[in-house]
């Protein structure tokens, strides 16, 4: 059964700077005697008594402001940063993709890329052959394939890495914010890409700032603010809460249509 | 100074109903540092592959590609060897080899400790972005070394054909009043030497790894050093040449080559391959530093493995 728990967990940054970061610092510090906290390192405390339990099914969105601690929250979901304090416990396979440009070589051809990306994130390299035509259907990018990847706009290179994102079979699928840079209408066909992902992925966290991605793709949501989860329930009291006003209220009849709510009065679900 | 945050938690689906009691922080233990090196062993076709990937990028749009390793290697032994044989007026068809040898176990040697001393710090972007084992990023790099090696065994090969007549009888070699029986199925032990090597890699890697990236002054140390160590370790002498120089036992000159410890690990591999005998000493040496080595390299492991990400 695919799981994350964490009890009680912080994250703390060491900031190293360049002196403190050298040996020379650490025995002369001890010579010199008791200079006060100038000779400690400097701390900086991304996340603080984190207790979460994200079981089978939930499809968390995850909102806050810049700096929040959202990126260092998905990392210590990933199992990436164990936490300083507390602990946690991740079960299942994890699926991060938290910068599409990771794990990619611009020397390399499309497809060489597509086989490293793929064992990166778990699978093996049969599992990865099976699914090369399909990457490169979906992707169209043909013979570009072949090419180096440094030959690739921005774009395509945001298509090649979706193509093998959404390729996989993840139990738990953590995102970042970032999926942009290509056309409107890949996009649409990513985005229905991605929703079957979700669909077949055991455990969905997404980091987003866009009410209409997150009412596509979660249900529940945690608001995340210096480092603290302040709040943590259905996406559409967090949303309202967040944002100061019903997140329905100020869509079009059309998006709503297409997210599925025929009125702005029905909601999602959880709630009071 | 923080406004205290106000904290509303509504129940959703499925929150607050925590299966069981925390358990206690276990990142250090010895349990989750054996976990993690298993883990990466289980991954061998993650590194395996990037390994290969690691050379061929190397040699990438070069029309003769990986075998510029075997080239350069094959010219820095013949010179090396030719000069040094005169220098110590020896028989170029029995050091030439010597040299030869010595020089790719060095090559993989080096490799492992200076690039061990960066494994992390040149894997940072992984390490932050992919939830994986840290001992991948050392098996990868031993991998690797280990390929190099292959590559330069070629010319280890070509060596030997050439000598073969020499090398395949009895030689004397050195101030060395032992003879050298000669290449024979002996050449086989190389292979558990080599493998003994290559576990040694692993732990020097994950060691040196470890406490360069948290110390950023390691590395050029270690650049710096090993540099001297190449100069103390008979690679380009022979062990030999040491009883030369008093006339007799040696005295206590042969301690330069018997307390450097990559004089043992030379010899479990680069005497078989010459047909030399291994002194059992030489096994016995390098076992228990394999032992040392790989005890502080779990204790590293398992105080700091969970530190890495934060400090690379």
């Amino acid at each position: 059964m695919v799981s994350i728990n964490v009890w009680n967990a912080s994250v703390d940054f060491p900031i190293f700077d360049a002196k403190s970061r050298s040996l020379k610092k650490l025995a002369l510090g001890k010579v010199g005697g008791k200079i006060g906290s100038e000779g400690r390192v400097p701390i900086i405390e991304a996340l603080h008594d984190i207790t979460l339990s994200l079981k089978h099914g939930d499809r968390v969105g995850l909102i806050g402001h810049n700096g929040a601690g959202k990126s260092t929250l998905l990392r210590l979901l990933a199992g990436i940063y164990e936490p300083t304090r507390g602990s946690q416990r991740i079960v299942g396979k994890v699926a991060p993709v938290f910068d599409l440009g990771v794990g990619m070589d611009p020397e390399i051809s499309g497809y060489e890329n597509i086989m490293i990306r793929g064992l990166f994130l778990g699978m093996t390299r049969k599992e990865m052959e099976k699914r090369v035509d399909d990457i490169a259907e979906f992707t169209e990018l043909g013979d570009y394939l072949q090419m180096p990847l440094r030959t690739y706009s921005t774009g395509m290179r945001v298509r090649l890495a979706l193509g093998v994102v959404t390729s996989i079979d993840p139990e738990i699928l953590l995102l970042d914010e970032g999926i942009g840079a290509v056309d409107a209408a890949f996009m649409a066909k990513a985005r229905d890409r991605l929703k079957d992902l979700v669909k077949r992925s055991g455990l969905l966290v997404f980091a987003n700032h866009s009410d209409e991605t997150l009412l596509d793709f979660c249900d529940s949501a945690i608001w995340m603010d210096e480092g603290r989860v302040k709040m943590h329930g259905g996406l559409r009291e967090v949303l309202t809460e967040y944002k100061g006003h019903d997140p329905f209220e100020r869509m079009s009849a059309e998006q709503l249509a297409r997210l599925g709510y025929s009125s702005p009065v029905l909601s999602g679900n959880g709630g009071e | 100074m923080n406004s205290p945050v106000r904290s509303v938690l509504v129940q959703a689906t499925s929150t607050l109903d925590h299966p069981e009691a925390p358990p206690a922080a276990n990142s250090r233990t010895f349990a989750r540092a054996f976990e993690d090196i298993k883990t990466a062993w289980q991954h061998r076709e993650l590194w395996g592959h990037l390994g290969w990937q690691d050379i061929k990028q190397r040699y990438r749009r070069s029309v003769i590609g990986p075998l510029w390793i075997t080239i350069s290697m094959g010219t820095t032994a013949l010179a090396l060897g030719l000069l040094y044989s005169q220098l110590f007026g020896e028989s170029i068809s029995t050091f030439l080899p010597y040299v030869t040898v010595g020089f790719v176990i060095w090559g993989f040697i080096l490799g492992c400790v200076n690039e061990g001393t960066e494994v992390f710090i040149a894997n940072e972007g992984l390490i932050k972005h992919l939830p994986a084992p840290i001992t991948v990023h050392v098996l990868r790099l031993v991998w690797r070394q280990t390929l190099f090696f292959l590559h330069n065994l070629v010319v280890y090969f070509a060596v030997l054909a050439i000598f073969f007549t020499t090398l395949s009888q009895q030689y004397m070699m050195g101030n060395d009043p032992e003879p050298k029986p000669g290449v024979g199925w002996e050449i086989l032990l190389a292979v558990p030497g080599f493998a003994l090597l290559a576990i040694n890699g692993v732990w020097i890697a994950l060691l040196f790894g470890i406490i360069s990236t948290r110390f950023r002054d390691i590395p050029p140390v270690v650049h710096s050093f090993i540099n001297l160590v190449f100069f103390m370790t008979p690679i380009v002498w022979h062990a030999g040449v040491l009883n030369k120089v008093s006339g007799g036992d040696g005295g206590w000159r042969v301690l330069i080559a018997e307390l450097n410890p990559v004089y043992h690990y030379l010899e479990v591999v680069r005497a078989p391959l010459l047909g030399h005998v291994v002194d059992w000493h030489h096994w016995a040496i390098v076992g228990g530093l394999t032992v040392v080595g790989w005890t502080l390299a779990l204790i590293a492991l398992r105080n700091w493995r969970a530190r890495v990400s934060y400090w690379v």
